[in-house]
Formats: structure tokens, sequence, C-alpha cells
């Protein structure tokens, strides 16, 4: 197997991490990690812990056993406003937008933990919170402008087709402007055009501001395309990380895909 | 720089130095980017196009060169056409919807030794064709996102492009000064290629005069001046919008405005509200379809007061527009109306401020001609072609009808020749076809009279009356006139119909393709409780076939008013299974049927409808937007229609 001894220039490092609920075994033992400015893919059948693995990376989920190594510092459990400013954002798998709210206001929403005024001023909208609001208002019109969405700017996310909900969460994600972005399968129920735009996306984001990005997919072809180095779980284990290529020739993941039956 | 006045305004090079010394605090090109209108004055323009230039010369740029323009309409695209006049160049603007193929056809065609596309979509549609390219020298890209990793030997940044020119002037300020002044009128000015409705795209070139000349007439004869505000989105390529978002907007000294993205284009519309404003008809059939549906679903007062206001609008709107005496009553309740009803309603179409709107390229429909006219809205009608830099015939003010053309332009000649051609004469008559002597020489006589190739008459109060293709012009096994065209054009007029493509020419009747508009019966489909997944389904559904034979009824009893065209009334139609597509070769870029395609590819459909048949079975390659290719199967049926007896019209 392949692991990459890269730990210096790490940006977040998972030291055997287990994670159950009641008598269900999650995640067992698990250790990779994510280098600074990668594509980092999380694969596995359904069921796999992969979702799990992300709540975990983000903070949501508190192993109980092993270590999270977070842009070089130890990291303990966190309070859900502490997860929010650390520095990761994500996508979720279900889409989590606020469906009455606009485009535009989902994506302010995003830049929430860069925000400073207290409510007071931001209530009356004068000086200090007029001049905050316009220059987050600014950085979001450039993600607008990205992800080619201006024409959506004003539309009720709810009334959105999905593929572009799901480009609008990950514009969220990225008003965030955070170390790391989690995707949870940004690609799940899309057309192949639409997917094609998403990687697109997704590697324009990797490209234009250098952000390191971990995302879970089903789809194998697109995971092979754009990750740098990916992870391979399977009922709750790690059976596999490596590059692309090494990972596809991999005995395991074959089998664990195939449906090989487990002793 | 300090630049000599030009004693003659005959370049755009010219007439931007002009302008700049003139109006230069006055907005000359608005952009919509991170949510705000940005804009440049006529003296940023100025420095800009200047910048750019010297940056094309610094990259080899010589006189004569050429440079494709690829992209939607963005102000550094425009500003390239100039930049390229102001080295001796030749623009030659690009259709950016066109496929790799047919944009290698016109690059490899035209020559070009420079290439500006707009983004890395077009960046990588060139290189895609660029080995079959020789003289393909350097691209130049707008919008860096997704290039960065590119090999950047001949591909540049327009920015970086602008510091090197800015360099190269800070050393020598009169770097373009001379080529400037030694630009004159009857230099080619830039390449349109046609969208090509027959066959290849043909490179029909234009003079510096063909363009300025018939611009200053037209900006004469509407009394356009600086103050105008137009909304550029329809393709740079396309003459239309060379004219009215470049050569008026140099000679009137006006402001263009460029949409944010293809997308908003009503969003941004209803935000400059344009003074001045082109649009071809389906457009405007577009914005009234739309207007119809959603008042549709509005509340029964609202739905009451615009039926009535519009009832009062078609009785006095358009006198009152032509300046004709209206009772005083009436008079009351237009303006009421307006208040109520029509302000409100323009407002959301974005014709707040319209002074003047222009329609060209399809007949359009009365209905929608008279709608738009008695909300006060001042839409009229044009013809013209590439190869007159548009202006054949225009509509004065007050002798505005929507069945005919208008007279003459300024300057402009016109005759009918004896087998009903069109033919003119004209300053904008273009120079050639670029290496096409042979098509030159039929299009354009030795003494400068065009054939437009459209057959057509001067009625009684001398306005042009267009009914169809020259060559089009068929005749049923009786002998009686096929106008194809004219037919079609009647159909469209029905909102549930897109599409119609007539057949009859040395056939006993007249038959009809069909495809029905996915928005219209959409609606009335979801109103009606018909559910359907895809444009397959609905298209094949019996009530919609009920609802078009209707139509088509309505139409074969007003044909049958008609002596000319009583036997033209159509037999048999059918609708087709999907809807006809620029990317199938079925229509141009500018979605007009090429029948010759269309006879190809369906001439299984075609003889079903001959043969008596209830339906038939058809295959069809289609082709994606990313070029990959795929079928449809379909079984396709067939209705008969009843025709009516000729009748003479009383009166």
């Amino acid at each position: 197997m392949n692991t990459a001894q890269n730990t210096g220039d790490a940006l977040l490092s998972l030291k055997n991490i287990s994670l159950s609920f009641g008598g269900v075994k999650a995640l067992t033992d698990i250790s990779f990690d994510i280098l600074k400015g990668e594509i980092r893919a999380i694969i596995g059948p359904n069921g796999a812990g992969k979702s799990s693995m992300l709540n975990v990376i983000n903070g949501f989920y508190h192993p109980q056993q092993g270590e999270v190594w977070f842009n070089g510092s130890l990291r303990g459990p966190l309070k859900p406003h502490e997860i929010a400013r650390q520095g990761i954002a994500r996508t979720f798998q279900n889409i989590a937008l606020f469906k009455g709210m606009s485009t535009l206001d989902n994506l302010m929403t995003g830049r929430i933990t860069k925000m400073n005024t207290n409510i007071f001023w931001q209530a009356i909208w004068k000086g200090k919170a007029e001049k905050e609001e316009l220059e987050h208002r600014e950085k979001v019109e450039h993600i607008i402008d990205f992800l080619e969405i201006q024409a959506i700017r004003k539309t009720p996310v709810g009334r959105l087709p999905y593929g572009l909900q799901k480009r609008v969460e990950l514009g969220r994600a990225l008003a965030a402007e955070s170390k790391l972005l989690l995707l949870d399968e940004p690609m799940a129920g899309m057309n192949v055009e639409e997917k094609e735009d998403m990687c697109r996306f997704v590697l324009d984001v990797h490209e234009e501001f250098g952000t390191t990005i971990a995302l879970i997919e089903h789809d194998m072809g697109v995971v092979m395309d754009i990750a740098d180095r990916v992870v391979v779980l399977d009922y709750g284990k790690k059976i596999g990380d490596g590059y692309p290529d090494d990972v596809r020739a991999d005995q395991n993941v074959i089998d664990a895909y195939l449906g090989v039956s487990h002793d | 720089m300090n630049n000599p006045a030009p004693d003659a305004l005959d370049t755009f090079p010219k007439l931007l130095i002009d302008n700049a010394r003139r109006i230069g605090d006055r907005p000359a090109v608005r952009e919509k980017e991170y949510g705000i209108w940005q804009s440049w004055t006529w003296s940023e323009v100025k420095t800009n196009i200047f910048e750019f230039a010297a940056g094309l010369h610094t990259l080899g740029f010589s006189p004569g060169d050429k440079i494709a323009i690829v992209g939607r309409n963005r102000p550094r695209l425009y500003w390239t056409i100039t930049a390229a006049q102001c080295l001796g160049g030749i623009p030659v603007p690009v259709y950016s919807d066109s496929v790799a193929e047919e944009m290698e056809y016109v690059l490899d065609h035209a020559e070009v030794r420079f290439v500006l596309a707009e983004d890395q979509e077009q960046v990588d549609k060139v290189m895609e064709v660029s080995e079959r390219l020789p003289k393909l020298d350097q691209i130049i890209y707008d919008d860096v996102r997704g290039l960065r990793d590119y090999d950047k030997t001949q591909l540049h940044d327009f920015t970086d492009v602008q510091k090197l020119g800015r360099e190269a002037l800070t050393e020598n300020p009169a770097l373009l000064d001379a080529q400037i002044a030694a630009g004159s009128g009857s230099d080619i000015g830039i390449f349109l290629y046609t969208s090509g409705t027959t066959g290849k795209p043909k490179g029909v070139v234009l003079t510096n005069d063909n363009i300025i000349v018939t611009s200053r007439n037209s900006v004469k004869v509407d009394e356009l001046t600086e103050q105008e505000e137009v909304l550029s989105y329809l393709p740079l390529a396309w003459v239309g919008d060379h004219i009215f978002s470049h050569g008026q907007a140099y000679v009137a000294g006006f402001c263009i405005n460029c949409p944010e993205s293809e997308e908003t284009v009503t969003t941004d519309l209803r935000e400059i509200g344009p003074t001045y404003y082109f649009a071809p008809p389906r457009v405007f059939e577009g914005i009234l379809t739309h207007v119809t549906i959603r008042m549709e679903d509005a509340s029964p007062l609202k739905q009451k007061l615009f039926h009535f206001f519009m009832d009062v609008a078609r009785k006095v709107g358009v006198k009152i527009l032509n300046g004709q005496s209206v009772p005083a009553l009436d008079r009351f309740k237009y303006w009421l109306g307006n208040l109520l009803i029509y302000a409100p309603l323009k407002n959301t179409m974005g014709f707040s401020r319209i002074k003047l709107a222009y329609t060209a390229g399809e007949a359009i429909g009365p209905e929608i001609f008279d709608f738009y006219r008695s909300l006060g809205i001042n839409i009229k009608q044009l013809y013209g072609q590439t190869e007159a830099a548009v202006f054949i015939t225009m509509q004065p003010n007050g002798e505005v009808f929507a069945d005919t053309v208008g007279v003459p332009a300024p300057e402009v000649e016109i005759k009918i020749t004896d087998g009903g051609e069109v033919i003119y004469r004209s300053p904008g008559v273009f120079h050639s076809y670029y290496k096409n002597e042979e098509a030159t020489r039929e299009t354009k006589n030795a003494d400068g009279w065009v054939m437009t190739g459209d057959a057509g008459y001067f009625d009684d109060n001398g306005h042009l009356k267009i009914i169809d293709r020259a060559k089009d012009v068929g005749r049923l096994n009786d002998g009686s006139m096929f106008a194809p065209k004219y037919l079609e054009n009647k159909l469209k007029f029905f909102s549930q119909i897109k599409e119609v493509v007539t057949f009859g020419d040395q056939r006993d009747f007249v038959t009809a393709f069909i495809n029905i508009d996915l928005d219209a019966v959409g609606n009335w489909a979801e109103r009606n409780n018909i559910p359907y997944a895809s444009y397959l389904e609905l298209a094949a559904h019996p009530e919609v076939y009920k609802m078009m034979a209707e139509n088509i009824e309505q139409t074969n009893a007003d044909l049958a008013t008609d002596s000319k065209m009583a036997g033209s009334q159509i037999h048999r139609f059918l609708i087709l299974h999907k809807e006809l597509d620029p990317d199938d070769g079925e229509m141009t870029r500018t979605r007009k049927v090429r029948r010759t395609v269309i006879f190809d590819r369906y001439d299984v459909l075609i003889n079903a409808l001959y043969d008596g048949s209830k339906s038939a079975h058809i295959k069809t390659e289609v082709t994606f937007e990313d070029g990959r290719t795929g079928a449809i199967e379909a079984d396709v049926s067939i209705l008969d229609v009843k025709t009516f007896p000729a009748v003479s019209k009383s009166a």
C-alpha cells in the first residue's frame, strides 16, 4: 500500500480514529492525512463510513479513540460555533440550504463567521456594518461570477433544479474561505453534463483559490480523474490509500467494489 | 497622447479619437460584472483600445493581418475590433456557439494569424483545431479562469498584452498615429461570415465606408443621439450587432451595455431600460408569450383589468402612437390604462424608456407587432442583409405596417427584376466575398446591383413586401404558386407553434412539419392536467395534435380567402419528434431552417405525408452540445386537416 509519508505538509492528520454509535462500529482504527493543496478523495461502498469520516474531520462527531491534527495542532472536542470558525467548510450529501432564501442570501450566510460588527450596528446598517457588508458582498459576487450563477442570484434556492442547488451549496462553502473544503458527494444525482460542469468547478476552485479539498464520491470515473490521492474505506476500515492508479489496481479495493464475500 | 484631429472621420480609430475628444466623459461601454454595472467612458475606451493595439503590435500584428474574435458580447471583444483596425488589420468575429469544426472553417478560410478568445471554452475549441491552422500564431484570452496551467508560449492574457502596449506607448507615444492617419474609408474594415443558410458560410468583406456611411445615414433618419442606451446581446459576428452596437454607437457616440451572462439578458434589459433596441421577431414573440403565460396565472381581478385595458390599447393605442385623432374619452381610458397596466407592463419587459425598437430577419406576426405598438412602443421593421451592411428598407414614423418592410433607406436604390427578385444598390454594398470571386459575381453585377434572392413587390403605397426566398417559391402540380415561407410564417404566428416546414413544390397538395413551442404548450398541458416527461411525449399527445389541427384549419380558412394562396391550404401535417436544432445542422446559427438538410434527413416522413399513411417510423441522429452524438427514435402520427373551397373576399 502506498501511504504518503509527507506529514510535514499535512493540513489534517487522522491518527488511529475509531468511532462507534453504541454497539455499531462506524470507523475502526483509521489513519490518513490530507496534504496542503491536494484533492483527496474518500471512496467506498454504501455504509463504508465515508460520511462519518467527514463528520469526524469537521469536528461534528468526536471519535472515542484517536487524534485529529488540524493545521499543526491537536484538536479537542468542539462546540458547534467553534466547528464553523476553525476553517473547514463543507457541503452535504442531501443539500442543506435555506430553501426560502435567495442564492445571494445563502451565499452571504457563508460569510457569517467573518462578520465582526454586532447586531446593533447591523440592525441600523450604518458605518462599519455597512462597509463590512459591502466587502462581504463583493467576495460573494466573485464567487457568483466564478460559479456562473449570475442568472439565479435573486432566485429562492428552493425553486432551483437539483444540480444548481448543489452548485449554490458549493458557493456557500467557498464563501467561508476555508482552509479545507469538504464535499459530500458533490455529483450525486446529477446527469453527465452536470457532473462534467461540477468537475470543472471543483478543479477550477482548486486551481484558482488553491483550496485543499476532501471529497466523498461514488462515481469512480470522477474520482480517478480529479483526485490527487484516494483513501478507500469498507465496513469502517481503511482498505486502500494512495494514488488513483495504484488504488484502481489494488485487489482489496476491487474485491470491496465487486462484493467478494467477507469471512 | 496628443493626436491631431483627423480631417475626415472615415475609419473607426478616427471616430474613436474624435469621440474621446468631444464626449470623452460620456459612458461608451457598460458591462455588468460582480452584480454592478461597470462603465468605461469614451476616453477610457480609447486608452484601452490603444494600449491593446500597441500590445498587438509588439506581438507582431502587422497591417493586413486578421484577428478572429470569438465570444459573447463583452467590452474587450468590441475593443479588439477597433484595435485591429488601428493597426490596419482586419477583425473577423466568429459565432461563439459554433462547434470546433465550424470555427475551423472560418479561421482557416479567413487566414487568421491572431485569435481573441473569450474564455477557456473558446480557447479549448481553437486549440483543438489549431494543428490544422498553419497560419495561426497567437491566442489572446479575456477571462483567465481555468487557463492558469496552459502552455503560455502562444497564449496571452488580454491585460498582459495591454501592459506590453503601455510600455511600447511610453517609449513611443506616436506608435499608432501614422497607421491610423493612413487608414481610409475605402479600406477593408471587417469580415463578417454569413451564417450559411445554404452551404458553407461566406466571408462578406465590408469596407469602412460600408459600415460608417450606412450607420451615419440610419442615425440621421432615426435621430439617434449620444444619449441612447442599447443592450448588446446579439452575436458579435452578426452584421446587425456590428451596425447597432458598433457602427451606430461610434457614429452617434451612444453607450452600449453588455449583459452579465447569456441567461441574465432579460434582467439586464430591465435594469438598463434601453432607449433603442433591436431584436429578431422571436424575441418579441418570446416576451409576449411569457407575458401571456404569466397573465393566465394572475388573479381574476388582475386578468380583468389587463384584458379591459388591452382592448382599449388595441382600439386606440396604435392611432395615438401614429399621432392620429382619438376621442377624448378613449384618450382618458388610454391614460388610465397607462397608469395601471401599460407602464408597469413595459417596466417588467424593460421597455420603459424605449424610443425606437427594430425587428428584422423574419416576418413578425401582426398581433405581436400591434401588441407592442398599442402599448406605445415604437417598434418598426427593416429589411436588410449582411451584403448591404444591414439597411435596404426602413419604415418611416407614421407609416409602419406589419406586412411590409418599408421604403428604401437613404441612398438605397431598389428594383424588382422580371423574375420577381428584389435587387438593390447602396453605399453599404459589400466589397466582395472573401476568396470567392465566383459567388461575388453571381451576387453583385458590374453596375453594383446586388441580388437579394428574395421575392417581393412594392405595394400600392410604395412599401416593399417580401414573400419568400426567390428560389424557394415553387409551384404545385396544378400550377398554383407555393411560397413555403409565407405559409410557415402564418402558422408561426400561433404562440403554440415554434417552427414549421412546409412542402408542396411539384406535389399535389401542401403538407407541413411542426415543432411545438415547449413553453406555451407545456403551460397549456399543465393547466389541462396533461402529464408529459419530454418534448417527444408532449409532441405526440393526441390533444396537442388536435390543437394543431385547429390552428391549421383556421389558417386554411384564412388562405381560402386569398385567390393567390387558396391552393396552398395544408392538407396533412405531423408534429416532429424533436426540435429542429442548429447543432444538428437543421437550422443556421441564426435559427433559419435549412431546407435541403430537412429534405435529406426526414425523407421518410415527407414520403409518409404523401403516401396516405397514418404514421411513420423515424430514427434521427442528434448531436449534443459537447459534440457527441446519439439517436432518437419515434413513431410519428400524421393527421389530415379540413380544407376550404376558395372564396373571393367581398369588399
